[in-house]
This record gives structure tokens, C-alpha cells and sequence, in this order.
């Protein structure tokens, strides 16, 4: 997917994470602050990353502010974010498909 | 040298005779010389002890660089009289070197982070340490490593002279013009000032501060005249809003409610649990709520509770002027209920943070404690408790009654959901060991019961009253598959802060953690 617009998914509750991504410059630039960051940062970078690779995005910017999201909401966040970036998060998602 | 929890203790700790933890029990029988203070002689009859000023105050004993000061910490996060003194000393007086002595810190004291980062205070002996001070020691910028002890840990240290207090200052909602003073009657009440009583009875010099005062005598006092050497009216001593809740409220949470009915049922299934039995809980929401479940089994067998202790909350209280609980004696009051309750309802007693949970004294009522309930931060396999350190190794809790209590206790509950957010509450490893396994026999969580191998009369007692339970490391093994294995904290060697046990000994050190990066 391209992501084409600023887009954002999640809030700053705990338990929860708020993804934000805008269109990148040819390669993915990750911003990760987390509340669990010393114990879960390394894990988180991967969720997120693997999520992008899943989705197919090559180009983004994309922050996270983790406070202690499960690795199912993280992965959430970041398609949600993603779809609604290109204006696909509102019919068609490909359930079971790319959003696992 | 590694101690009996397993954590490995530097050497250079181990000097002056400190020794590493060895198991609970191990000092049982030694003999203490107790150390004792040098105070002035006021033989002339005075009038008053007032002075106008905590500088005059702090002059007239003689307050110098280098000196321990010791506060108490009733007025919770409503205190005013830490930062009053401490500014008084550095920024008046101009001292430096010094070292605070208190029974907790909390977030009502952050200006003394700056202090310590100026240099001007070197030493921080404490139970709780959190907020800024937590932060700025964890950062290593306390000249000396900060000294974390249990409340039954401290009387012991003061009575044993591994702490002499040069001035302690009494926070007082009440004093009269000699010092005798009280903790109900004024404006910042707090109820009970059982932790300071082994201060003003061991420090050279004893100020009181008060923000209301009244006709002599003011009596019973729970710091009394004869220790005191001078009293300073303020302003206000605290922020009464801060200092009490309106009142610990019982949690409505479901989860909290599941987990307390649990407690409630392991308690009732031990031969412990028989009229006159002895009870004391924390106030989190789970273990306050235990309170609720456990009256329903008293009352279906029959049965009363022979007395609580503990810090005092309004639903034992309630359970005391029931007439279900015989008597109530109170080292700390934690909302309005419990203040307003200490010396007026019949049987509701104050007592000293010795008299409480010293180990080293000749009895103290931890000792007589047939059921503790207590929260945990973490839990490990070893049933080691954590109540210190944050997942990322930062100081911002307090071992407080925790580790006396586990230790004196015929059977000790730890409560505690296993998860907590992306944390992981039952765990291979604690971040550090505040209360040693060897002193905690049941843990219940809202995924399952476990019992402490070592305690096989209480998983008999389980069986035979039909409560489910599991190994602990199982419950490890579920919460690590909700919330993923997570990555080990990464330490440099310098060590923040020293964990003593309640005993004496080393219990554990606490690490500078190294700066996170994710490269």
C-alpha cells in the first residue's frame, strides 16, 4: 500500500498506542516511544515493522507513542492508520487478507 | 556474593559487619546493643520550647553540615515540613553533606531531587522512594547509595545506631508550647504518628512542627515533651486534602471483586481462621476489598476478628464499631474514617512503628499475625515480591510494611492481576527482591491460585476445601503468552540504591540502568 496522506489511529489511553503515519521519502522512518520501551521496545519496533511489510509499505513516516499496547492493538493500529492514510479504511478491507 | 533470593550483592557493601540475606529467621536469638542518643539537659523550668523560626530552630540544635535529619510520613502527600526544613537548613543556614533519614518519600517531595543534584544532600535512608527523587537517584546523582528499608527495618536500624539522627523533626497537627504533641484536634490532622515515636525517642535533637497550637497538656500525646527540644508554629504543616482521602472506597472493579472473593475463600479454608483470628490488609483495590468477603465468612461461621493492624483505612473501621473486629491498633491512618476514629472509638489504638514490625525487638504484633493480604508490583517463580522498582528499574514504590508483615505472618496473600498492561506481573525474575520468597505462601491473581511449595499444609487446606490452584509457573508461562517474553533490563554496575532487609542484611542492590536505546 502508498501511504498518501497524514493519517492517524489510537489514542494515548493505557493499554493503548497512537499510530501516526505521513508519506515517506523511499524507505520507512520509525519513531517509537513507549511506556514498557527497556522491557518491550525491540518487540514493538518488530510488530510494527512486520505489520508495514505485511501491508506491502515501502514509504512512510511513522510515530508511535506505545503506553503498554498488546501486540494485537499495535498491529491494529498501524493497519487502521495505513488504510485511512489512503482512504481504504471505510468499505472493502481485506479481512483474514492483508488485516490480520 | 550471592544471597539466599539468589541476587548477587557487590562486595564492597559487605563491610562493617553487613552481611548478605540468609533467610528469614537468621538473626533469631542474637543479642543487640542498642545505640543511644546524646540530648541536652533541660533541668531550668521553661515556660515554652517556642521558637520563632525553623532557622532558629534549626540553630538552637546545633544543626550543621554533615548532619541526619529524620521526618515521618503521616502527612503522606499533603507533607510540607520535609521541603520547610530542608530549605531552611541549605538555603537559610547554608548546609550541605546532609542526609535525609525519613520513613517515606513521595511525589510531595520533588524539590528535594533538586537538592540532591546540587550536592547538598548526599544521603537518602528511606522506605518509600518515588516521583523526581526516585528519578534522580536512579540516574545515579545521590552522592551515596540511597538505604531502602522496611518500616520494622528502621526502628531496627535506629536502635541499633546504623542510623543516629542528629535532629528528627515531629510533624504535628497538634502540640502544646512544650512539645507534647498529637496527630488529631488541628487543621492537618493525620490520626496516628506511630512512626514517629522511635525517632524523637533516639535523636539527639527533636523539633516539632505544628500548625496548631494548643493548651498544655496535650494529652495522651504520641510524641511526648520530655524528647522535645524545641516547637515552630507554621503557617501549615500540610495540605489535609493530600494528607487523608475522603474515604478508601471498597473497588466496584469485577476483576478486583473475583480476586478479593478468592483471598477471602483461602483465607477461610486455614485452620487460622477461627474466632479472635488476626488480620491485616493493604488498601489496594483488591486487598481492601477482601475486607467485604471475609465479614460474609465470619458471619457464616460465626466467628469475630480478635484485632487488625496496620496502616488504618475506614472499612475496618466500620467492621470495628460492628463489633466484628475486637480491637484495632493503627500505625498510619490512610483516610478521614480512620483518622477520626483513633482514640475516639473505644479499642482503636495507636502504636510505634517498632511495637508494629521491628524484627528486632522482643515482640512485635507482626509476629502475632495470622493473615496478611498485600500487593505486588511483580512476582516471581520464587515468590520474591517486587514493590520497588518500575519495569524500567526506576525507584517509585516502597517496601513499607510489606516484607514485616510477610515475614510475621502464619500465612501471607499476595494479590495482584497478572497483567497490568503490557506488564507482566508474575515473572521469571523480579526487578528487584523486596520481600523474600521464603516469607509469601499464596498468591492469587485473576487467572489462578498458587501456592508456595514450601507451604504444603496450605495446599492441603486448598484441596480439601475444593479450591483450584496452580503452579506459579504456569501463571509466569500465560502472562508471558498475553503479553509477549520481555527483553532483560540492562544495568551498569554503579549501585542507586541498597535494599536491606527487614533483618539487617542485603537483601538486594539496585543498579543505574543503562540509557535505552532500540540500535
Amino acid at each position: 500500500m502508498v501511504v498518501q496522506k497524514p493519517a492517524i489511529a489510537g489514542t494515548v489511553e493505557s493499554s493503548d498506542a497512537l499510530v501516526s503515519v505521513e508519506p515517506g521519502d523511499g524507505k520507512i522512518e520509525l519513531t517509537l516511544t513507549s511506556s514498557v520501551m527497556n522491557q518491550y521496545g525491540r518487540q514493538i519496533r518488530e510488530t510494527v515493522l512486520d505489520t508495514l511489510n505485511r501491508l506491502d509499505v515501502k514509504s512512510v513516516k511513522i510515530n508511535v507513542v506505545d503506553k503498554g499496547a498488546l501486540d494485537c492493538t499495535l498491529k491494529a493500529r498501524v493497519e487502521c492508520a495505513v488504510f485511512r492514510s489512503c482512504d481504504a479504511s471505510e468499505k472493502n478491507i481485506p479481512w483474514g487478507g492483508a488485516v490480520q | 556474593m550471592k544471597n539466599y533470593v539468589g541476587r548477587d550483592i557487590p562486595d564492597e557493601l559487605l563491610v562493617n559487619g553487613k552481611e548478605v540475606y540468609q533467610g528469614k529467621n537468621y538473626m533469631d536469638g542474637k543479642y543487640l546493643k542498642k545505640a543511644s542518643p546524646c540530648t541536652r539537659r533541660y533541668e531550668k523550668p521553661q515556660e515554652s520550647k517556642l521558637v520563632e523560626t525553623l532557622a532558629d530552630a534549626l540553630r538552637q540544635c546545633g544543626a550543621k553540615s554533615g548532619m541526619t535529619f529524620s521526618f515521618h510520613h503521616h502527612l503522606r502527600d499533603g507533607d510540607f515540613v520535609v521541603n520547610m526544613v530542608m530549605k531552611a537548613a541549605i538555603e537559610e543556614l547554608g548546609l550541605d553533606n546532609l542526609t535525609i533519614a525519613a520513613t517515606s518519600l513521595g511525589a510531595a517531595h520533588d524539590p528535594v531531587a533538586e537538592y540532591i543534584e546540587q550536592g547538598k544532600v548526599v544521603g537518602i535512608q528511606t522506605s518509600g522512594i518515588r516521583g523526581r527523587i526516585g528519578e534522580v537517584v536512579s540516574a545515579g546523582k545521590l552522592k551515596t547509595p540511597a538505604i531502602v528499608r522496611s518500616h520494622g527495618g528502621r526502628p531496627r536500624a535506629i536502635e541499633a545506631g546504623e542510623v543516629h539522627i542528629d535532629i528528627a523533626f515531629v510533624a504535628a497537627p497538634t502540640s502544646d508550647c512544650v512539645g507534647n504533641c498529637r496527630g488529631i484536634g488541628g487543621k492537618s490532622n493525620c490520626g496516628s504518628m506511630g512512626y514517629a515515636m522511635t525517632d524523637a525517642k533516639y535523636a539527639d535533637h527533636v523539633v516539632v512542627v505544628t500548625d496548631c497550637l494548643v493548651d498544655f497538656p496535650n494529652m495522651p500525646a504520641s510524641v511526648e515533651a520530655i524528647d522535645v527540644d524545641a516547637v515552630v508554629v507554621v503557617d501549615s504543616i500540610g495540605n489535609p486534602k493530600k494528607i487523608a482521602s475522603a474515604a478508601a472506597r471498597i473497588s466496584q472493579n469485577p476483576r478486583d471483586l473475583m480476586m478479593a472473593e478468592n483471598v477471602a475463600k483461602v483465607i477461610a479454608s486455614t485452620p487460622y481462621f477461627k474466632d479472635g483470628f488476626s488480620f491485616q490488609t493493604g488498601v489496594g483495590g483488591p486487598s481492601l476489598a477482601a475486607n467485604l468477603f471475609l465479614e460474609k465468612y465470619m458471619d457464616e461461621r460465626g466467628i469475630k476478628m480478635g484485632w487488625a493492624i496496620g496502616g488504618i483505612c475506614g472499612p475496618m473501621v466500620e467492621l470495628l464499631k460492628k463489633g466484628k473486629v475486637g480491637k484495632v491498633i493503627d500505625v498510619q491512618d490512610f483516610d478521614l474514617d480512620a483518622v477520626n476514629s483513633i482514640h475516639q472509638t473505644p479499642n482503636h489504638f495507636e502504636m510505634s512503628a517498632s511495637q508494629y514490625a521491628n524484627p528486632a525487638n522482643k515482640g512485635a504484633f507482626v509476629n502475632k499475625l495470622d493473615f496478611v493480604v498485600l500487593a505486588a508490583l511483580e512476582i516471581d517463580t520464587g515468590f520474591n515480591v517486587n514493590v520497588l522498582t518500575g519495569s524500567d528499574g526506576v525507584l517509585r514504590g516502597a517496601p513499607g510494611g510489606h516484607p514485616d508483615t510477610a515475614a510475621g505472618s502464619k500465612c501471607c496473600i499476595i494479590v495482584t492481576p497478572l497483567i497490568r498492561g503490557r506488564m507482566a506481573t508474575v515473572c521469571e525474575h523480579v526487578v528487584t527482591v523486596t520481600t523474600p520468597g521464603d516469607c509469601v505462601d499464596v498468591l492469587v491473581t485473576d487467572y489462578g491460585i498458587a501456592v508456595n511449595p514450601n507451604r504444603p499444609d496450605l495446599i492441603e487446606c486448598l484441596d480439601n476445601a475444593g479450591i483450584p490452584h496452580v503452579s506459579i509457573e504456569s501463571l509466569k508461562e500465560k502472562a508471558y503468552s498475553l503479553v509477549g517474553r520481555p527483553d532483560d533490563l540492562q544495568w551498569e554496575d554503579k549501585v542507586v540504591a541498597v535494599l536491606e532487609a527487614r533483618d539487617g542484611t542485603i537483601l538486594d542492590a539496585v543498579r543505574k540502568i543503562k540509557p535505552f536505546t532500540l540500535e
